[in-house]
């Protein structure tokens, strides 16, 4: 599904990525972990496509497209999804009436007719159920005056009604107490497929418990230095990140 | 008329259309001239006047101008700005109040609604107490050139007690085949304890050449009333407008203003509200959205006399193309008017590289127990928010709409009548298209 390689990406002249490789299948979730400014939320920003950073080098190839070329609504359109670090507060604008915009647009690029009113209904209290949103904080302008709790879960249930193939999650669990770490795993499990894939992004291992990724990577220094299986994340939860830069001298 | 040659100014003419047709205007005809004395001294405002500063109406006005070139219009053009379906309708074209073309069923008793010139002969005891009580001859030249030129306009009358049911939708048509002046007067007085929703809406229609409409209209709230009063400005390319708003509030009234610019070439805005009793609560909101070659400007000014005050502004605009907007509020705070509460705030957006944007908050203080603040900003789209909502399939065109969108609604949300807002709603749409 989605294809990178050698990945290099620089803001300001300063290179964040140097030669990122990675490859996700359908039905697979990869897990991403490594200390401040390895160039974790660069990865994510560079996929969804912010203009400010630079690809110097390398491709990406998201089911046989150049992703790279895409602007970012088309990249949306094609069904990548990011889950914001910190999502943007849009007063006035409401979370029904933009995501009805957007779910209407993505269809039209498909060659697909507006969703029926009705339908698009169903569909909001279906996916508010499925990430267990107060439906008064789907009716309010887009994050405006939610908690952090409330704008990760937000997230989800953006995610939950605009169905991407691949999703990437930045750092979804920072900020986010035990209980909403839950709900907003829980979401995310149950929109799992064997269709569809997640880049998890986190620093930490604990969503990992609720989100068991197939794969974990971690990248330093803008390189994925090292990867595994799930237990990898234990081992580097247990080991602290000293443990990385120390096999990568060695 | 036509016997004025090219060479005389504008000032000139008007002078002179004045002395020419003194004698058959409404009214007093001592106070008439006074005006064009005053007028004359100060002529059209060039840049060089302190409060025209920005906007170049002198230049704007240089070339020919007759009076009163009226063009027959159809019914079915008057029917398509009649756009509040269960309105009390008065038209007033080109100045003049139009008694076939208005529709006044919906009056409730103690409600008198005519033609100020009629009004003049029938209720001299009110116009002699409030008729240019408010609005200054000497403060401003479009003052003194209406008190002296105006043929007509609207005048109405609402009793104590009354609660006025269906909105009162004044339109002002401005039609012309050559380019003309109009100087249409308005005298609205409410006494004690009234409830009303006014709304003025100034339209240009199959027009070829320039029409100038100096308005003016003194607003009286009186007692405990309730008024809401909403402008809607939408005269294309071939209307200039000034409008001068002098609204005096009384004892524990609330007042809401709500004025919407749509279009026009030029805009000229001069509320002023005088909040002249204790208790009084007052909002003044604005909405301007410019293009192309436009020129708007609203000065606004916000007189607190007496203690125990709150007044609100907001006012916002959205700047495109070569257009100019202004935005000048002043707010006194008298010495006697302590515990006032007075806020302010401007915000803008501009669009593009060659619009231009003035702002300029007043603020005057003579009591020493108040609250006062104000605020401006101006600045481009949030690049943040659009890359959000481009992440989530939005192509950039939309996500800009729909971020002005959002931005105009803050003051649309101001309107208490749904139909008036879904019509501007619907208005601001078709803009953003």
């Amino acid at each position: 599904m989605l294809l990178i390689k050698n990945l290099h990406a620089s803001i300001h002249g300063k290179e964040i990525l140097r030669g990122i490789n990675l490859e996700v299948k359908a039905g697979e979730v990869h897990a991403i972990m490594g200390p401040n400014g390895s160039g974790k939320s660069t990865l994510s920003a560079v996929l969804a496509g912010r203009s400010e950073y630079e690809v110097t080098q390398g491709k990406v190839l998201f089911n046989g497209k150049n992703l790279l070329e895409l602007a970012p609504e088309d990249r949306a359109r094609e069904g990548v999804f990011l889950a914001f670090q910190y999502p943007v507060e849009i007063p006035g604008v409401s979370n029904v009436n933009f995501l009805k915009t957007a779910i209407n647009e993505i269809r039209i690029y498909k060659g697909l007719p507006p969703m029926e009113a009705k339908d698009f209904l169903a569909m909001l209290k279906e996916k508010q159920k499925l990430v267990e949103l107060d439906g008064k904080l789907a009716n309010r302008s887009v994050n405006e005056g939610f908690s952090g709790g409330e704008k990760k879960r937000n997230e989800i249930f953006q995610m939950a009604m605009l169905e991407p193939k691949l999703a990437i999650l930045d750092e979804t669990d920072s900020g986010l107490d035990i209980d909403a770490l839950r709900v907003v795993a829980n979401g995310v499990n149950k929109l799992k497929s064997k269709d569809n894939a997640a880049i998890v992004i986190t620093h930490y291992q604990r969503l990992l418990d609720y989100i068991i990724p197939d794969v974990v990577h971690i990248l330093y220094n803008g390189k994925i230095v090292k990867s595994g299986p799930k237990e990898l994340a234990l081992e580097l939860e247990a080991k602290g990140y000293d443990f990385i830069k120390a096999e990568i001298k060695a | 008329m036509e016997t004025i040659t090219k060479k005389n100014t504008l000032t000139d003419k008007l002078i002179a259309e004045f002395e020419s047709t003194k004698n058959s205007l409404f009214g007093n005809l001592k106070l008439r001239e006074q005006a064009i004395e005053i007028f004359a001294k100060q002529g059209i405002p060039n840049r060089k006047h302190e409060e025209y500063k920005y906007v170049n109406i002198d230049l704007m006005l240089k070339d020919e101008f007759s009076f009163s070139v009226k063009k027959p219009l159809t019914s079915q053009q008057i029917e398509q700005t009649k756009f509040l379906k269960d309105a009390i309708i008065i038209v007033v074209e080109n100045g003049i109040f139009s008694q076939e073309l208005s529709n006044l069923q919906h009056l409730p008793k103690h409600t008198i609604i005519s033609s100020i010139a009629t009004a003049a002969e029938d209720h001299p005891a009110i116009l002699n107490k409030h008729y240019s009580t408010y609005a200054d001859i000497n403060t401003d030249p479009f003052v003194a050139l209406n008190t002296s030129l105006a043929k007509d306009g609207v005048f109405i009358h609402i009793g104590m007690g009354t609660v006025v049911k269906n909105p009162i939708h004044i339109i002002h048509i401005s039609s012309a085949t050559k380019n003309t002046i109009i100087n249409t007067r308005n005298l609205i007085v409410m006494e004690e304890n009234v409830q009303a929703k006014i709304i003025e809406s100034f339209k240009t229609i199959d027009s070829i050449a320039k029409a100038f409409n100096n308005v003016l209209t003194e607003v009286v709230i009186g007692n405990n009333s309730i008024v809401e009063y909403n402008k809607i400005q939408d005269e294309t390319d071939l209307g200039y407008l000034v409008n001068t708003t002098q609204i005096i509030q009384k004892k524990q009234s609330v007042f809401t203003s709500n004025t919407f610019i749509l279009s026009g070439f030029l805009v000229r805005n001069n509320l002023t509200m005088v909040l002249d009793g204790e208790y009084i609560e007052s909002h003044l909101n604005g909405l301007y959205l410019t293009d192309g070659n436009q020129t708007v400007d609203n000065h606004t000014l916000v007189d607190h006399r007496k203690p125990n005050c709150n007044s609100n502004e907001l006012y916002k605009g959205i700047i495109e193309g070569k257009s100019s907007a202004t935005f000048n509020g002043k707010i006194y705070v008298r010495k006697d008017a302590q515990k006032t509460n007075a806020f302010q705030s401007n915000k803008n957006i501009l669009l593009s590289d060659d619009g231009t944007i003035n702002t300029k908050p007043q603020l005057e203080i003579y009591a020493d127990d108040v609250k006062c603040s104000h605020g401006t900003s101006t600045g481009k789209l949030d690049a943040d928010k659009i890359f959000y909502l481009r992440t989530r399939g939005l192509s950039e065109a939309s996500a800009k709409k729909l971020l002005m969108h959002a931005f105009a609604s803050e003051v649309v949300d101001m309107i208490k009548i749904d139909e008036l807002r879904a019509y501007v709603e619907d208005s601001i749409s078709k803009r953003f298209e």
